[in-house]
């Protein structure tokens, strides 16, 4: 296989994340009754950092939770057990809330679906958005992102590996 | 893993698995809506050829939040009680396409027979004197919550020895995490060899509760089974709680935050005074929640993942 190919630099990364700030305030009309809930694994960290850009930017804090959805895949039986994460809900829950999924690769859009099961167990937002790092294609669901930080076309069998300072020690995204 | 009969067959790192998908099963239990679909269109029978109330329920509900069919047979009203062999019974039950067997039977050894007799998954859910390997989780995960990192730690036993799975488990299962562990029973409750044992593993024997509890970190009273009462074990009710219950005036030496554990149902005033129950640092109800979480998260690694 070719080496890694970067694709999005830490610069690139940080860029993406403030605009997707941006757009989600924007598309909010503010950040009044918004919760970002990050998916597991990098999802996590990227929610805080748009989590802190919109604090930055509006001048009050937003609300920032974590989402596990290991016990609502569909692939469950098709591999080995899967290690679960914490699910953390801010303390106003999701009710009546503007929720944004937060992740970092949007791929066939299962884990997404996965996500949106598990919000319904949880609660019953008045809206769900979805914002991801990468959209790379390849659909296999109804599923589509709000707000992209790039658009990356790939094949199938490429690999795309997102890299976080909180998890990796760095920042970048690279395909392979 | 492919069933758990025994803390034998577990890793460390298993547990350490096991103990962190507990902790997010645990979130489960606070929510409003308790199900988790993971486990949906699977179906556990549990078989209880002995009494319990609380693993029957507490393996009843853990299969039922993570969304599998949960059926419970008991020995009386089942063909058990009609004279039927335990492996006639548990191939009729398996022929209905059962995925996971969880077992608690009068007989030592019982739920390791009965994996060799089916494909199904089996969960001992305790069998004779030997082991209940899911109480021995949930104890430990229980005293990792509050203390931390078990390695180093005093965790003392006090009880009936001879007679208790869940001592077995318990010295196997703690010692296993690095706890530094004492059991005190009377000479006629030490099981029989139990030198040897505690030499080859590691943990320490007593006669004397009063020079042990001061030091321990946390206490573990077993329940004096009623039966044995009879049995010349001990002279009378009160002499057993002169000599090795948990009295008010012995809860005064313990550290005060020390827990107290007890795996139920309690006879107290016997084993265990009200006051020490009731203490602040009793984790008894704690022990039943925590229960829960790990019966999720043991039925969650056997049987959500894909056929071994």
């Amino acid at each position: 296989m070719a080496d890694p190919r970067i694709v999005l630099d830490s610069g690139d990364i940080a860029r993406a994340l403030t605009r997707i700030s941006h757009e989600i305030l924007e598309r909010n009309k503010g950040a009044a009754d918004l919760v970002l809930l990050g998916l597991h694994t990098r999802g996590v960290p990227l929610a805080r950092r748009i989590g802190e850009r919109i604090a930055s930017v509006e001048g009050v804090g937003v609300a920032v939770g974590e989402l596990d959805v290991t016990m609502y895949r569909d692939d469950l039986r098709k591999q080995p057990t899967r290690r679960s994460h914490k699910t953390e809900i801010p303390a106003g829950g999701i009710d009546d809330k503007v929720v944004v999924l937060v992740d970092d690769v949007l791929f066939s859009g299962r884990t997404i679906r996965a996500a949106l099961d598990a919000l319904a167990d949880l609660g019953r937002p008045s809206a769900v958005r979805l914002a991801v790092l990468v959209d790379r294609g390849h659909r296999e669901l109804p599923i589509r992102a709000d707000h992209v930080g790039k658009n990356l076309p790939s094949a199938r069998s490429e690999r795309v590996s997102v890299r976080l300072a909180e998890v990796d020690d760095l920042d970048e995204v690279t395909i392979a | 893993m492919r069933h758990l009969l025994s803390i034998d067959d577990l890793s460390v790192d298993a547990i350490a698995e096991i103990f962190e998908t507990a902790a997010d099963m645990h979130d489960v239990q606070r929510r409003e809506v308790k199900k988790l679909p993971a486990l949906r269109g699977r179906t556990v029978i549990n078989m209880f050829f002995e009494d319990s109330t609380r693993t029957r329920s507490s393996f009843e509900i853990a299969g039922k939040w993570l969304s599998a069919d949960v059926i419970n047979i008991s020995a009386k009203g089942s063909s058990a009680s009609k004279g039927e062999s335990l492996r006639d019974t548990v191939l009729t039950v398996c022929a209905m396409g059962v995925d996971g067997l969880v077992i608690r039977h009068p007989a030592s050894g019982a739920a390791q027979q009965v994996s060799q007799w089916v494909d199904a998954v089996v969960v001992n859910a305790g069998d004779g004197m030997h082991e209940h390997p899911t109480q021995a989780l949930l104890d430990a995960y229980t005293l990792q919550r509050r203390l931390g990192s078990l390695e180093g730690r005093h965790v003392v036993l006090v009880g009936d020895l001879t007679h208790s799975r869940v001592f077995r488990s318990n010295v196997l299962c703690l010692t296993k995490l690095g706890a530094r562990v004492t059991v005190v029973a009377p000479p006629t409750l030490m099981p029989a060899g139990i030198a040897a044992w505690s030499a080859a593993a590691g943990f320490e024997t007593s006669y004397d509760l009063d020079a042990v509890l001061p030091h321990a970190d946390a206490v573990m009273m077993l329940r004096v089974q009623r039966e044995r009462m009879s049995g010349g074990y001990f002279p009378s009710a009160r002499e057993y709680t002169v000599g090795y219950g948990l009295t008010r005036d012995r809860l005064a030496t313990l550290k005060p935050d020390a827990p107290i554990c007890h795996p139920g149902p309690m006879n107290r005033g016997l084993e265990i005074a009200a006051d020490a129950a009731d203490a602040a640092q009793s984790v008894v109800l704690e022990q039943v929640s925590s229960g829960l979480a790990v019966r999720m998260s043991v039925l969650y690694h056997l049987l959500a993942g894909e056929e071994s």
